[in-house]
C-alpha cells in the first residue's frame, strides 16, 4: 500500500519532470571553425559556409541560420547553389556530390539532404578521370556541369543526379581541335575552371590546367573557340556583357581576350602581372564587375611578389585610381562581391571575403571602403578565449550604456546595414537581454549581446593601458608609410598574439544592478571598474596583497608582477578601472566575486584569498591556504601540458616576430614551424610512451594544490546564532576545506572612513577532501539566496530570514547541504563514489513549468568531467534529470562551460565557436526561420546565371519582376526584416 | 579426561598447574575466574594468552578463543596472564571482559615478549579491521570481493589500475571485451600486505557498482571517491593455478579464514566467509554514517582576538583536553597519538574518545 503511493508520487514527479526540464542544443555562436568553402545564392541572398569537418552552414539575415552536416567525415571543398533554386550543391574531398534543400516544414525551413552522387567513370579507368575539380551550377538549374582531374567535363542532370552520357565533353573531342601550334597540346591536364557566358548560357569556357581555355557550345556540342594561354590557368572570368574573359595564372599574371563569334582572335588583349619585375604568387581567383557609370571593379586574390609578401593573405580590389591590396590575418579561402539592384546586376555594393579565422565585409560603396560590422560569424577568438562569464537579465539602463559606449568603439565601421538580408526571422522576441562576458589572452573582455540567436559584439574592454606591457606601439604598425607599393590595408580583427600572457584574463564578475565590474587575471591582478560614459584620465591605485602571510622557503618560480603605469592613463567611455590589487606571488586567479551592495570584492589564487574594500580601498582579510609542505604552488606553471602549450605559444610568437622583422624570409619560418610541431609530436609520443595507469590512493592534506582556492561566496546569512544574520564570506579549495568569515560592516553613514572587519567563524574540512567548486545558502525557504541589490531593484522577493539557513558544499565528488549557522551534516548526493564522474562545473538556475506559468523550482545546472549534464534539486539536492552533452574527451570544450541563471548554457566546440544548449522547456533559443523559394524559379531559363551564382538578368519578364516587388511588400507588411531599404542593397556574384 | 595447564604470571614469574575438562571447557568468564582464584589475584584486571600449536601467543578473551585453546592443548596448554596495567591496555577502558567482539583475531607474535617488547597481543577491540573477503555466498565462486579498510590507516591504499581486454562467454561464442585490471601492487601498501588483490586481477565492481562501460579514469574517480571503505570485486587472475602461482597469498576465500594461515602477514586480520557478511554490513553502515564526519570547527565569534592562525591541531587539541572522557586525560602520551594521526585521519581518532556517540559529525565547539 505503502509502496503503491509512493509510486504515484514518483509518476506525478516525473511528469513534473517533464514539465521543467529538457535538453536540446539550440544554436552554434561564432565563427566556424576550418571552413573550407563559400557560396551564395543572389536569388535567397543567402551565404553558405563548408567546413573541414563536413558541416555546411547557410546565413542570411541576423537570425536566419541553417547547419547541415554531411554523414562523410570530409572536408567541404566547393559549395554552389543551384541558381534561382532553394537547392544547393556540395563537394566533398571524398569526390562525392550532394544536394541539399531548404524545406518547408510547420511554416518554417530546414536544411535537409535530398541527394547524393558520386562520378563513376568507365571501368578500368582510374579514379582521376572522374576526380571532380570544377563544378558549375548551369543557369538552367536543371544541368551540373563536372571538369575532372583527367580533363573531362561530365554533365548530370539534377536534381536527381542522372547522367547525361550522350552529352559529356571528353578531352579527346577538345583535344582534336586544339590547333597545332598550341604548346601544351599534348597534356592539356585538368578542369581548372568551368564558367557559363553570362548573356548565353549555351556556351560554357573550360579551363585546363595547362592554360587553355576552350569555349563549348552545348546544344551543338563543338569548340566555338581556343584561347591558347600557356601559364598554368588558376580562375577564369567571364565579362558580363559576354565579351570578354579573364583569366588569371600561377606566375601572378592575368590577361583579357576577346570572345569573337570566330576563332580569329587568338591574341591575348591585354596581360599584365600587377605586382611584377620579381617573381610573383598566383592569382588564384579574379573578378571585374562593371558599373552603371565609370570604370569596372577589378578585385583579384593573391599575386603578390613572392619573396618579399609572398605570406601576406591579400586581395587587391582597384576601381578607377583607387587601388588597395586588403592584407588579411589569415589564409583566404574565398570570396564574392554583392551587387545593387533587384536582379543583383547593379553595382557592387559589398565584397566578402571568408578568410580562414572570419568573415570580412568591405563596403565598397563609401570612400575608403570600411569594413561593415558583422552581425553573426564574429570571431570569437581574436584573441584566445580565456574564460566566460554569462549575465541574465540586464536591466535596460545598463544595457543601453553598455551599448552606447561600444558604439563609440565602432565608429570606423561602415554606417550600411548587414548586405546579406535572406530568409525571415521568426523566432519571437528574445524575453530578456542577456549579456555573454569572454575573457582573452589579450587581456581584453568582450560584450556579448546573448540573448538571441545572433552573438552580436556590444563593447569590449581592454585592461592592457593599465600596465607596461612588452608591446612595442609600432610593432603593430606596419600599416605601410605613404607610397608603399603594394598599397597594403589591415583588415580583419583576428589577432591571436598576445604582447603579454600576463595580461590573460581568467575571471569575470559583472554586478548588473550597479555596473560595477571586477575582473582578474594569470599575473594574480584583479581590476575594480566602475561604468563612465565620459572618457576619464586617472591613476589606477595599485595595492600588492602577500597572500603568503610570512610563510617561509618558498620560492615563487612563475612570471613577475605586471608593471603597473604610475602616471594617468586616459580611459574611453565605458568601463574603467579605478583600483587594482596585484596578488604575491602573482599567481594566476583562481576565484573572485564582487559584492557591490558591500562594495568588496573577494579573489583567491593557488596560495590564499583575501577580501578588499573597494570603496576605501583597502585590503579587510588576507588567508594563506598554503600548505607548508606544497612546493609545486609556487613553481608557476600548473603542469607539464601547459608548459607545452607555453613552449609552443613561444615558438609561435617568435615566428610571427621573425615574420615582422624578416619578411623576406618566410621559407625559413616554415621551417621554425615545423620544428615547433616536432617538438610537440616529440612531447606528446613521450607521453604516451609511459604506461596508462592510474594510482589508486586517497586524498591527503599532503597532496599538491590543496590551497587553490576554487570558489569563493558572500552571504547574508546566520553564523554565530540563529537570530541574528549577518554578511559573511564563504571560501572553498581544492583540498576540500571550507573557510566561513563573519563581515562587520559600518553603518551606511560611516561606510567610508569606519573600517570593514572580517573575523574567522567557521572551517569545515570535508573529510573526502575533494575540490570544493561552489558554495549555495539556501534560505527558510530552501531558496539560493539572491544576488546583492537584487532585492533592493525589486527583482526578487527578499529571502526568508525566518526558518533556518541551509549550507550546500559542492565538491568534485558530492553535493551537501549542512545546517546554519551550527554546522552539522543534513543531507548528500554523491556523485563520484556511484559513477564514477566529477563536477566541473556547477550554477544555479531557476527552471519554469511549460505547462503552467505559475509553477518554477530552483536547481542546480551541473556538468561532469564525462561531458553530462544533470540537473539537481534544490533543496534536497536530489539528482532529476541527466543528459549526454560533450564529448568527454573534449576538456577544453568541458573546461570552458557556463551556465546561465536559466537553465542555460553555452560552450565552446572550437576556438571559434559556442554551442548553445538549453535544459529548459521555457528558455529556448534557437533559430526559427523561414526561405521561400524564389518566385520566378519557373522561368529561370529567362534569367542569366554565373555559374557561382552571379546573376544579370538581361531579359526579365515584367511580371516576375513585379511579382517580386509584391512579395516584398508583403514581406515588410508581414513585420519582416526585409525591408525595402535592404532592397537596394540585393545582389550577386561569386 | 584433564588437561594439564602451565600458567605464568609476568609480574613474580610463578606457575601453576590445573585442569579443566577437554570436552566440556565451560564459559570464559568462568575460566577467568577460576584464574583469578588460583592465582588469588580477585582484585586485579588481568590479560590471559596461551601458545597456540605454532607457539604463536593468542588472547583468550571470550567463549570461542577459550575452546580454541583448550582444544589445541596437547596436552598441556601454556596460559600466560598478564596484568592489565602492563600490557598497557588501561587507555581503552577498564571493563574488556564485558567488551567483546565476535570476529577472529590473529596477531603474530611469537613468545619472545621479553626478546620484543614492542609486539603485544591486543584486545580484540584494539584491533582494526584492515581488509576482509565478504559476501562469499552470494558471488560466483570465480570471483572475490575484498574491502579494504583504508580508514584509520597509515598505509597507503598502494595499487595501480589499467586498461585491458578481457575475455566474456556469450552466446555467440569467447568475445573480447575491454576491461579495468590491476596493474602494479605497491610494496608496502595495503593492498598488497592483505594478499587478497594481485597484479593483474580483473576488476570487476567499485563498492558494489559495475564498472563495465566505464573509463579507467571514471573507475579510479569511484575507487578513490570511495577509498576510506573501499570494496574491490575481483576476478582473480590466478584461477586455476591457485594452488602453484598464490602460495604466498591466500588464495580462495574458503581457506584463508583460517587464522593460522595468516601468520606470515603481520596486522593482518582476515574475516572468514560465513562469519563476516552480517558483521560486515553492521560495519558497514558504521562507515557510512562515519564518512560523513567531516571537521567543522566553529570559532567563538565573540571573541574577536582569536584570528585565523589557530590551527586545526591547535584547536582539537584544546578541545580534547577539556572535553574528552577522564580515562583520555590520564594519558598524555595517548593523546598525542590521536592528535598525530588526526592529520592523516582525524575521524578515526576522534571516533574513539566519543566513544561514536555523534553519528552525524563529528562536531567540536569550542
Amino acid at each position: 500500500m505503502k509502496r503503491f503511493r509512493r509510486h504515484g508520487q514518483e509518476s506525478q514527479r516525473d511528469r513534473l519532470k517533464q514539465e521543467l526540464f529538457q535538453f536540446n542544443k539550440t544554436v552554434e555562436h561564432g565563427f566556424p571553425h576550418q571552413p573550407s568553402a563559400l557560396g551564395y545564392s543572389p536569388s535567397l541572398q543567402l551565404l553558405a559556409i563548408g567546413t573541414r569537418s563536413g558541416a555546411i552552414k547557410l546565413y542570411g539575415a541576423p537570425g536566419v541560420e541553417f547547419m547541415g552536416l554531411h554523414d562523410e567525415n570530409a572536408a567541404v571543398t566547393q559549395v554552389h547553389f543551384m541558381p534561382h533554386q532553394v537547392e544547393l550543391v556540395t563537394l566533398l574531398d571524398d569526390n562525392s556530390l550532394h544536394m541539399w534543400t531548404l524545406r518547408g516544414h510547420k511554416g518554417l525551413s530546414e536544411l535537409l539532404e535530398i541527394g547524393r552522387f558520386t562520378l563513376t567513370g568507365p571501368p578500368g579507368a582510374p579514379p582521376s578521370v572522374t576526380r571532380v575539380t570544377a563544378v558549375l551550377a548551369h543557369a538552367s538549374g536543371e544541368l551540373l556541369l563536372l571538369g575532372t582531374e583527367g580533363g573531362h567535363v561530365f554533365i548530370v542532370e539534377v536534381p536527381g543526379f542522372r547522367e547525361l552520357e550522350e552529352r559529356n565533353i571528353s578531352l579527346d573531342q577538345v583535344a582534336a581541335s586544339v590547333p597545332d601550334d598550341y604548346i601544351g597540346r599534348r597534356n592539356l591536364e585538368h578542369v581548372e575552371a568551368l564558367q557559363e557566358n553570362p548573356i548565353n548560357p549555351n556556351q560554357v569556357v573550360i579551363g585546363y590546367g595547362r592554360g587553355l581555355m576552350v569555349i563549348w557550345d552545348l546544344e551543338k556540342q563543338c569548340a566555338i573557340q581556343h584561347i591558347p594561354a600557356t601559364q598554368q590557368l588558376e580562375s577564369v572570368w567571364w565579362t558580363e556583357d559576354g565579351s570578354y574573359i579573364l583569366s588569371s595564372h600561377s606566375d601572378g599574371s592575368y590577361c583579357r581576350w576577346m570572345v569573337g563569334g570566330e576563332d580569329v582572335n587568338e591574341e591575348e588583349e591585354k596581360s599584365d602581372i600587377p605586382y611584377g619585375h620579381f617573381p610573383c604568387k598566383a592569382i588564384s581567383k579574379i573578378i571585374q564587375l562593371p558599373t552603371e557609370e565609370g570604370p569596372p571593379f577589378l578585385l583579384f586574390s593573391g599575386g603578390m611578389p613572392r619573396a618579399s609578401y609572398g605570406d601576406r593573405h591579400c586581395i587587391t580590389v582597384i576601381h578607377s585610381k583607387t587601388h588597395v591590396a586588403l592584407d588579411f590575418t589569415s589564409r583566404i579561402i574565398d570570396f564574392f562581391v554583392i551587387r545593387d539592384g533587384l536582379q543583383h546586376t547593379g553595382d557592387p555594393s559589398a565584397l566578402v571575403v571568408l578568410v580562414e579565422e572570419e568573415l570580412v565585409v568591405i563596403d565598397l560603396q563609401t570612400d575608403c571602403w570600411p569594413v561593415i560590422q558583422t552581425p553573426y560569424l564574429v570571431p570569437l577568438h581574436s584573441s584566445a578565449i580565456t574564460c566566460s562569464h554569462h549575465v541574465s537579465a540586464i536591466p535596460l539602463k545598463l544595457w543601453e550604456r553598455v551599448i552606447t559606449a561600444g558604439e563609440l568603439q565602432h565608429t570606423h565601421y561602415s554606417k550600411k546595414p548587414w548586405p546579406i538580408t535572406g530568409g525571415q526571422n521568426l523566432a519571437p522576441d528574445p524575453p530578456q537581454r542577456d549579456l555573454l562576458l569572454t575573457g582573452h589572452e589579450d587581456g581584453t573582455v568582450h560584450f556579448w549581446d546573448a540573448s538571441g540567436v545572433c552573438l552580436y559584439p556590444l563593447y569590449k574592454l581592454s585592461t592592457a593601458g593599465v600596465f607596461h606591457t612588452d608591446t612595442d606601439p609600432n610593432d603593430n604598425m606596419n600599416q605601410g608609410a605613404e607610397g608603399e607599393w603594394p598599397p597594403f590595408r589591415k583588415v580583419g580583427c583576428f589577432d591571436p598574439y598576445s604582447d603579454d600572457p600576463r595580461l590573460g584574463i581568467q575571471k569575470i564578475h559583472l554586478c548588473k544592478y550597479s555596473g560595477y565590474l571586477t575582473v582578474a587575471g594569470t599575473a594574480g591582478q584583479i581590476l575594480v571598474l566602475e561604468l563612465n560614459d565620459e572618457a576619464a584620465e586617472q591613476t589606477v591605485e595599485a595595492k600588492v596583497v602577500d597572500l603568503l602571510q610570512g610563510q617561509e622557503g618558498f620560492r615563487w618560480k612563475g612570471h613577475t608582477r605586471l608593471d603597473v603605469r604610475e602616471e594617468p592613463v586616459l580611459f574611453p567611455p565605458g568601463f574603467q578601472p579605478f583600483a587594482l590589487v596585484q596578488c604575491q606571488p602573482p599567481a594566476v586567479v583562481t576565484a573572485l566575486t564582487l559584492h557591490s551592495e558591500w562594495k568588496l570584492v573577494a579573489f583567491g589564487t593557488s596560495h590564499g584569498f583575501g577580501l578588499y574594500d573597494y570603496q576605501q580601498k583597502n585590503n579587510v582579510l588576507i588567508k594563506c591556504t598554503l600548505n607548508p609542505s606544497d612546493q609545486l604552488a609556487m613553481e608557476g606553471p600548473l603542469s607539464r601540458v601547459k608548459s607545452i602549450k607555453k613552449s609552443l605559444r613561444q615558438s609561435f610568437r617568435r615566428i610571427r616576430r621573425s615574420r615582422v622583422s624578416l619578411r623576406k624570409h618566410h621559407v625559413n619560418n616554415t621551417a621554425k614551424l615545423q620544428e615547433a610541431n616536432a617538438r610537440l609530436e616529440a612531447e606528446l609520443a613521450e607521453m604516451e610512451l609511459a604506461p596508462v595507469q592510474r594510482k589508486i590512493e586517497a586524498r591527503s592534506s599532503d597532496d599538491s594544490f590543496t590551497g587553490l582556492v576554487r570558489t569563493l561566496y558572500f552571504a547574508d546569512t546566520f553564523l554565530s546564532d540563529s537570530s541574528h544574520n549577518a554578511p559573511s564570506l564563504w571560501a572553498g579549495t581544492n583540498g576540500g576545506c571550507v573557510f566561513a568569515y563573519m563581515l562587520r560592516l559600518p553603518p551606511v553613514e560611516h561606510r567610508a572612513d569606519e573600517p570593514v572587519t572580517a573575523q574567522p567563524a567557521k572551517e569545515i574540512q570535508l573529510m573526502h577532501r575533494a575540490p570544493v567548486v561552489g558554495i549555495v545558502v539556501l534560505d527558510g525557504h530552501g531558496a539560493p539566496l539572491p544576488e546583492p541589490l537584487e532585492v533592493a531593484h525589486d527583482l526578487s522577493r527578499s529571502p526568508d530570514m525566518q526558518g533556518s539557513h541551509q549550507l550546500l558544499v559542492i565538491s568534485e565528488e558530492q553535493f551537501k547541504v549542512f545546517t546554519l549557522p551550527k554546522v552539522s551534516a543534513k543531507m548528500k548526493l554523491k556523485l563520484t563514489a556511484v559513477d564514477g564522474s566529477r563536477v566541473r562545473r556547477v550554477g544555479v538556475a531557476w527552471f519554469c513549468s511549460s505547462r503552467t506559468e505559475d509553477y518554477g523550482e530552483s536547481g542546480l545546472t551541473v556538468l561532469t568531467n564525462q561531458g553530462d549534464v544533470h540537473v539537481v534539486s534544490l533543496p534536497h539536492v536530489k539528482m532529476q534529470v541527466q543528459y549526454p552533452c560533450i564529448r568527454r574527451e573534449d576538456v577544453s570544450g568541458i573546461a570552458s562551460c557556463v551556465f546561465t541563471k536559466h537553465g542555460q548554457g553555452f560552450y565552446l566546440i572550437s576556438p571559434s565557436e559556442f554551442e548553445r544548449f538549453s535544459l529548459s522547456t521555457c528558455h529556448l533559443v534557437e533559430p526559427r526561420c523561414l526561405v521561400e523559394a524564389p518566385l520566378h524559379s519557373g522561368s529561370s531559363n529567362q534569367h542569366r546565371s554565373q555559374p557561382d551564382g552571379a546573376s544579370s538578368a538581361h531579359r526579365t519578364r515584367q511580371e516576375s519582376e513585379d511579382a517580386e516587388v509584391l512579395q516584398e511588400i508583403q514581406k515588410s507588411l508581414e513585420g519582416d526584416q526585409t525591408s525595402f531599404l535592404e532592397n537596394n542593397v540585393k545582389s550577386a556574384v561569386a | 579426561f584433564f588437561k594439564n595447564i602451565h600458567k605464568k604470571n609476568q609480574l613474580n614469574f610463578e606457575f601453576r598447574r590445573f585442569s579443566v575438562d577437554r570436552v566440556k571447557p565451560g564459559k570464559f568468564e568462568e575460566f577467568y575466574k577460576l584464574i583469578l582464584h588460583i592465582h588469588r589475584i580477585a582484585n586485579m584486571e588481568v590479560m590471559i594468552g596461551y601458545a597456540d600449536v605454532h607457539g604463536d601467543l593468542l588472547p583468550i578473551n571470550n567463549d570461542d578463543n577459550f575452546c580454541k585453546a583448550v582444544s589445541t592443548a596437547h596436552p598441556l596448554l601454556r596460559i600466560f596472564i598478564q596484568r592489565q596495567e602492563e600490557v598497557d591496555y588501561a587507555n581503552f577502558g577498564t571493563n574488556t571482559i564485558t567488551r567483546k567482539k565476535k570476529a577472529v583475531v590473529a596477531l603474530r607474535n611469537n613468545d619472545v615478549n621479553r626478546k620484543r617488547p614492542h609486539i603485544r597481543i591486543g584486545m580484540p577491540q584494539d584491533f582494526r579491521p584492515v581488509s576482509s573477503i565478504i559476501d562469499v555466498d552470494i558471488l560466483p565462486e570465480s570471483h572475490r570481493r575484498v574491502r579494504l579498510y583504508r580508514h584509520g590507516s597509515d598505509k597507503p591504499l598502494g595499487f595501480y589500475i589499467r586498461d585491458g581486454t578481457s575475455v566474456r562467454v556469450t552466446p555467440h561464442g569467447l568475445e573480447k571485451v575491454p576491461g579495468i585490471f590491476i596493474s602494479r601492487l605497491v610494496p608496502g601498501g595495503l593492498a598488497e600486505s592483505t594478499g587478497l588483490l594481485a597484479v593483474n586481477d580483473e576488476v570487476l565492481e567499485v563498492n558494489g557498482i559495475e564498472v563495465t562501460g566505464k573509463s579507467l579514469d571514471q573507475v579510479t574517480d569511484m575507487m578513490i571517491a570511495n577509498s576510506h571503505n573501499l570494496i574491490v570485486t575481483v576476478k582473480p587472475v590466478n584461477q586455476r593455478n591457485n594452488v602453484v602461482r598464490s602460495s604466498r597469498i591466500s588464495g580462495s576465500s574458503g581457506q584463508s579464514s583460517d587464522s593460522s594461515g595468516s601468520t606470515g602477514y603481520p596486522s593482518l586480520s582476515v574475516a572468514s566467509g560465513g562469519l563476516v557478511p552480517s558483521g560486515a554490513h553492521g560495519y558497514q553502515d558504521d562507515l557510512e554514517s562515519d564518512e560523513d564526519a567531516d571537521i567543522v570547527i566553529e570559532s567563538s565569534l565573540k571573541r574577536p582576538s582569536q584570528r585565523s592562525n589557530a590551527s586545526l591541531a591547535y584547536q582539537l587539541h584544546r578541545d580534547l583536553n577539556l572535553h574528552s572522557n577522564p580515562a583520555l586525560r590520564h594519558s598524555n602520551g595517548s593523546l598525542h597519538k590521536i592528535l598525530s594521526s588526526l592529520k592523516t585521519d582525524p575521524r578515526h581518532s576522534l571516533a574513539l574518545p566519543r566513544g561514536g556517540v555523534e553519528e552525524d559529525g563529528t562536531v567540536i565547539t569550542l
